[in-house]
């Protein structure tokens, strides 16, 4: 599909990196800010949307199949899943237990285990999130009778 | 702030109403973002930043895939005559409705006024949070170390989403 | 109490398009609409008059919190209703690309 006109592409040259950053931010500050992993996910997900609508299928040279999103999206979900495991294995016996100690109450490295969840589910979402668009509305030329 | 929220929630059944009624398929779906982002002010009404912004960026997404698909296919709805089986299907819905209207007026009835704390479990969940998950947010305290396996499977039911999209669009074909 | 009124009749409202109506992207309106409103319901039961938002300040003892529960709940309930909506836009893509309209009874009329 084609792109769209000039002033949409500059703008989105100087924007595009700005939401990724932002993205970021409110994922690594889950656990102080409102926010958390879904909505910095569906956050990030949004800059690749914007420059994939404003730049065009054609010029990013989109390949006519599967991209690599979903291996992203695989191996973030295999991530949260051995951290859910390795409280199992490592600290305690319990499954799912908190074990990293908690520092103090509103720095950026406290509250045990919280952030690295909030990174590896945010990852996810934004991988889910891309690949549905992509599979909806730029690979449509597969599809034969 | 119940007067508040009551005259936004009005004009969000007035915008649904336009939407379910509109004949031009694009302008029911621009209506239903209309309901979208008033949910977003009555979240931040009722003392809740979290969901006021998952709310505010998924249904942008949502607008994004609808209004794809709506300019991918047909853009109006077909005016329809009543027909027997039109009016045996208004019949059947007004019956519903008759029916929900009674089961109402008996829960409505039952709840506790609005503002006062109606759930008991939010005593022992604010009482030791912060010593007990360590972080500052409550929500994201509750969400990942309290409730944690809901976010296990809600996880699990994105991935189970995005397979059954690939599936269904068949993007690898066979050769 | 009439906020609690409201909120069903949205419900009752997404319920009527979801029965009546023939084309298929109305129907797909009319289920995220009822969605909205059980959210909106979450959200109602787990307020309190003269409460602060769920953050924890150090610095600044509060006393009374709204209700975290329900707000995890509806978290979780949001990016799901994101799912589920784009499953239902993938199915009618392909029986738009099939059948060639998306009236319901002309759909069930046709055999393959």
């Amino acid at each position: 599909m084609k792109g769209m006109t000039t002033i949409v592409k500059q703008t989105t040259k100087l924007i595009a990196g700005m939401i990724f950053m932002y993205g970021i931010y409110v994922i690594v500050h889950g656990h102080l800010t409102p926010g958390g992993g879904f909505a910095g996910g569906v956050i990030m997900a949004g800059s690749f949307i914007l420059l994939i609508l404003a730049y065009g299928s054609d010029f990013l040279k989109l390949l006519k199949e599967e991209s690599g999103t979903t291996m992203y999206e695989n191996l973030a979900m295999i991530v949260v899943l051995f951290l859910a495991v390795s409280g199992l294995l490592l600290g305690t016996h319990v499954f799912f237990l908190n074990w990293i100690p908690k520092g103090t109450v509103g720095h950026l490295v406290s509250a045990g285990i919280l952030p690295l969840y909030n990174i590896f589910v945010g990852i996810e979402v934004a991988a889910s999130i891309v690949t549905i668009f992509l599979a909806l509305i730029i690979f449509k030329e597969e599809v034969s009778k | 702030m119940e007067i508040a929220i009551s005259v936004i929630t009005g004009f969000m059944i007035i915008g649904a109403l336009y939407a379910i009624h509109a004949r031009d398929l694009l302008s029911a779906v621009i209506a239903c973002g209309i309901v979208g982002y008033s949910l977003v002010i009555c979240f931040l009404l009722l003392k809740a930043p979290d969901l006021a912004i998952v709310q505010i960026v998924v249904e942008t997404i949502t607008l994004i895939i609808m209004v794809a698909v709506v300019l991918d296919s047909s853009r109006e709805e077909a005016f329809t005559k009543l027909d027997r089986q039109g009016y045996f299907t208004a019949i059947t819905g007004i019956v519903i409705i008759v029916v929900f209207f009674y089961f109402m007026k008996i829960s409505v009835a039952s709840l506790d006024p609005f503002g006062e704390g109606t759930l008991r479990m939010a005593h022992s969940y604010i009482e030791g949070a912060t010593e007990k998950t360590g972080s500052a947010n409550l929500v994201t305290g509750v969400v990942f170390d309290f409730r944690g396996y809901d976010t296990l499977g809600e996880a699990t039911v994105l991935v189970t989403a995005v397979l059954g999209v690939l599936t269904i669009m068949r993007i690898k074909g066979k050769k | 109490m009439i906020v609690y009124w409201l909120c069903f009749i949205l419900f009752l409202v997404g319920l009527y398009g979801v029965i009546t109506r023939r084309n298929l992207i109305k129907i797909a309106i009319s289920l995220s609409i009822m969605e909205f409103s059980t959210f909106l319901f979450f959200a109602l039961v787990g307020y309190s008059e003269g409460g602060v938002a769920p953050i924890v300040d150090p610095a600044d003892p509060v006393k009374l919190y709204v209700d975290p529960l329900p707000q995890a709940l509806v978290l979780t309930a949001i990016v799901i209703g994101l799912a589920t909506t784009a499953l239902l836009m993938a199915v009618i893509i392909r029986i738009y690309r099939k059948y060639g309209s998306l009236d319901i009874r002309e759909i069930k009329n046709l055999r393959g």
